[in-house]
């Protein structure tokens, strides 16, 4: 903590970043996001294992940007977030500092972003025994027991979109949920219409889902939606070797392919 | 009691399959009546949600089809669609869409014998499979509040 | 109509609750289910709770569904038909278990949705909603309904408010005439008024700002670097609006299948970038601050000055569902103080 503190101070003081993005205190023992600008305020800066928003989706949010450039606590999900938002043109690596954070909680000194790269490289990126179990319990559930599974999980869904709000790479400022020339998603937030919006958004993440599990924490009525996309980003390494966010030049896995890739269903 | 009689809708690309049903219609091949062909310029364009739109509005099974690779028209489309149907099928089975519901296949121009034996086989598989009472019934399901 | 006080027998609470529903009445009542505690359409009795604090979602699906079907339509060659919806089939509901705030609510729905243009599907479903209130005897710290004018005990909205006393029976306050209209039907089931009074048997729920203070600051705030400073975490998702009880917003689409279609409202939100959009591209609430602003405004300004209701009922349901921890009580004490 101490170090993330003396670290943002440095970096605020010497004019490297205009903002530090980091976790503070909140209302009700929760922690929150927290955007210093001044050096005077680090103290308020903290991290601790509460600590698990991924805070790189406010390096794509305009009001954020537009303070200057940016450093980020960020932890391994963050940074493989941040590998992805530059593969895909969306942060430019001049504009951030990385504060990274290991999975001991400590921080770790990144002078530029491939020091990052090779850290990621060899860092731990396995989903966590809860999210795995889950999903494998799923898997071995019989087609009808999945379909029902997952029509009776996403029937509450409102479609508040908190989901996506708090999904660092669902940044599109027009999601293809909202278009309805032609309407692809049933409007209603019906058992048919949540049901492809969910579709639709774990197909939009696959290969791009770097399993941080902020979109199922965001979710108010605690739907699992995260288990879709983690689910998907297991297929990608599957099927086409790829884990996403651990380089900055990540290929996009569905825009791109390989001669050899292997179905074993095409006719 | 008649027998069931699956709706399928085909999709399929302009150059290779389409032309090959095609073929198949000229040498006065019969095959199934079940199947409603869409065509469309190339496989690469057959987004994932459109096989969705077809099973909202009732198709019992789907067949998607385009050029062998190395043959597509605009070279690489037909790669980059297999790549989207990899990973679309895997997410359709694991929400639970049952996937023998829908058959990929590659048909080249000059395969109208090979179009007609896709679309019979799979024709048959549905016969057998009844029709998707499932899916369908997730579209009725309305709300509690409806009037 | 002058408030009435009875008591009910915890035992003949059962049977209230069986009456109505033989009487055909949809219920709407609290369950816990997976852990959490919800309204539920007709569930059993022995399933229905009286200890939670505050259900995730508002009650306002009732009165205001998620997705109302508007008119339906079929076009053609010749035109277009529509046929209207059967508002008659709305079916008469009784709201089990509503604690004041929830009940309160409604109040402010009806602010927005009968005010200067009545809405008839509001008003129809509103029409035929009974609302059995219950005190609250316990908090959390998100709660603030004393703040804005309401408390644990608070009648207003309620057509019976329940009480539990320290007996393990409950006081029922009668407060209009549909609640009467449930007594009288069931008169049997009511005794005489018990000696103790309900304010010992309530939540006590520190009031934290005076909501006029805040009023009154509002009026002179909107450039205040305020808004800016404290949203910049806030993500812009629907949470907040689609948990509230007072959030009224809407947006109308039309959805078609083929030749046959139906305009449907379903729930928006102003914290939506979408929401404001023009077609041009432009949008005059470009960024999430002056989303955030408007949301706080329109509760706490333009509804007290234009609806005569305030837009919030200090449920703390906004603060539960947020994923950024935008804690609305917070944001209002510090308000009161701005200059
Ligand atoms: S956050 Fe939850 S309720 Fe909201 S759209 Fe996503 S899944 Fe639905
Ligand atoms: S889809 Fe969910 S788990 Fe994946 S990156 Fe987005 S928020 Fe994280
Ligand atoms: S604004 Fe928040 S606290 Fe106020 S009524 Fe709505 S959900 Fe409840
Ligand atoms: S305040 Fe919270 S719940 Fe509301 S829009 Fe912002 S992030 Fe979402």
């Amino acid at each position: 903590m101490e170090s993330i503190r003396k670290r943002a101070k440095e970096l605020l003081d010497s004019k490297q970043v205009q903002v530090i993005i980091g976790y503070e205190n909140g209302t009700s023992n929760k922690v929150r996001a927290s955007f210093i600008k001044d050096s005077a305020q680090v103290d308020k800066l903290i991290y601790d294992e509460r600590c698990t928003q991924n805070l790189a989706l406010y390096l794509v949010k305009h009001e954020v940007k537009h303070l200057g450039k940016m450093g980020i606590v960020a932890t391994i999900p963050a940074m493989r977030t941040i590998n992805m938002l530059i593969s895909e043109e969306q942060v430019k690596p001049e504009n951030i500092v990385v504060l990274g954070i290991g999975e001991d909680g400590k921080l770790l000194d990144f002078p530029d972003l491939t020091v990052m790269e090779s850290f990621l490289q060899k860092a731990n990126i396995e989903l966590t025994a809860k999210d795995k179990e889950a999903i494998e319990k799923l898997k071995k559930m019989t087609t009808q027991e999945k379909f029902d599974y997952w029509s009776n999980a996403l029937e509450t869904c409102f479609k508040c979109y908190a989901c996506r709000s708090a999904c660092p790479l669902c940044y599109c400022t027009r999601c293809a949920v909202e278009c309805n020339q032609p309407q692809w998603i049933p409007v209603q937030a019906s058992k048919n219409g949540n049901y492809e919006w969910h579709m639709l958004r774990a197909m939009h993440l696959s290969g791009r889902c770097v399993s941080c599990g902020d979109c199922g924490r965001a979710c108010p009525l605690d739907i699992p939606v995260h288990l879709l996309t983690m689910h998907m980003a297991e297929e990608s390494k599957r099927l086409f070797g790829v884990d996403s966010g651990l380089s900055m030049k990540m290929e996009s896995v569905l825009s791109n392919y390989k001669l050899d890739d292997k179905d074993n269903f095409i006719l | 009691m008649s027998e069931f009689e699956p709706k399928i809708v085909a999709f399929v690309c302009n150059w290779c399959t389409y032309a090959g049903a095609d073929l198949t219609g000229t040498s006065r091949i019969k095959y199934a009546a079940n199947v409603k062909i869409i065509r469309f310029p190339c496989t690469g364009r057959i987004d994932f949600m459109l096989l969705m739109k077809a099973f909202q509005n009732g198709a019992d099974g789907i067949i998607v089809s385009g050029c062998h690779p190395n043959d597509c028209h605009y070279s690489s489309g037909n790669f980059h669609a297999k790549r989207r149907w990899m990973a679309f099928r895997e997410l359709l089975d694991y929400m639970g869409v049952d996937v023998e519901r829908i058959t990929f296949s590659w048909v080249s121009a000059a395969e109208g014998a090979r179009w007609a034996e896709i679309v019979n086989t799979t024709t048959e598989k549905l016969r057998k499979l009844g029709p998707y009472t499932n899916y369908q019934n997730l579209v009725k399901s309305g709300i509690e509040e409806e009037l | 109509m002058e408030l009435e006080r009875k008591l009910i027998k915890k035992a003949s609470l059962e049977k209230l609750y069986q009456k109505l529903q033989a009487n055909g009445n949809k219920i709407f009542a609290p369950i816990i289910k997976d852990g959490k505690t919800e309204f539920h359409y007709n569930p059993s009795y022995a399933e229905v709770t009286y200890d939670h604090i505050q259900t995730i979602q508002s009650l306002k699906n009732t009165v205001f569904p998620k997705i109302e079907n508007l008119v339906r339509f079929t076009t053609d060659r010749n035109g277009t038909e529509v046929t209207e919806v059967d508002l008659a089939k709305v079916p008469s509901l009784v709201l089990w278990g509503a604690h004041p705030c929830d009940a309160a609510g409604f109040k402010a729905l009806k602010s927005i949705f009968m005010w200067d243009y009545k809405d008839e599907y509001f008003n129809s479903r509103m029409n035929k909603m009974v609302v059995i209130g219950l005190s609250c005897y316990k908090c959390d710290d998100n709660c603030f309904c004393t703040s804005v004018g309401l408390n644990p005990g608070a009648t207003n909205g309620s057509d019976i408010l329940l009480t539990k006393l320290s007996t393990g029976d409950y006081l029922a306050e009668i407060i209009t005439e549909k609640g009467k209209e449930i007594v009288n039907a069931a008169a049997e089931l009511f005794e005489a008024a018990p000696a103790e009074a309900k304010e010992g048997n309530l939540a006590q729920v520190k009031q934290q700002f005076s909501h006029e203070k805040v009023t009154k600051n509002l009026a002179g705030a909107f450039e205040h670097p305020f808004w800016v400073e404290n949203s910049l975490r806030c993500i812009g998702c629907g949470a907040c609006a689609f948990v509230c009880p007072a959030c009224a917003c809407f947006d109308i689409q039309d959805e078609t299948k083929g030749k046959t279609g139906k305009r449907l409202r379903c729930w928006d939100s102003c914290g939506f970038g979408l929401f404001t959009i023009h077609t041009s591209g432009h949008n005059p609430r470009e960024v999430q601050s002056q989303r955030w602003r408007q949301r706080i405004m329109h509760k706490f300004s333009y509804m007290p000055e234009r609806n005569e209701s305030l837009g919030c009922i200090g449920c703390g349901r906004c603060s539960r569902a947020c994923p950024v921890d935008m804690n609305i009580l917070e944001q209002l004490i510090a308000l009161e103080k701005i200059q």
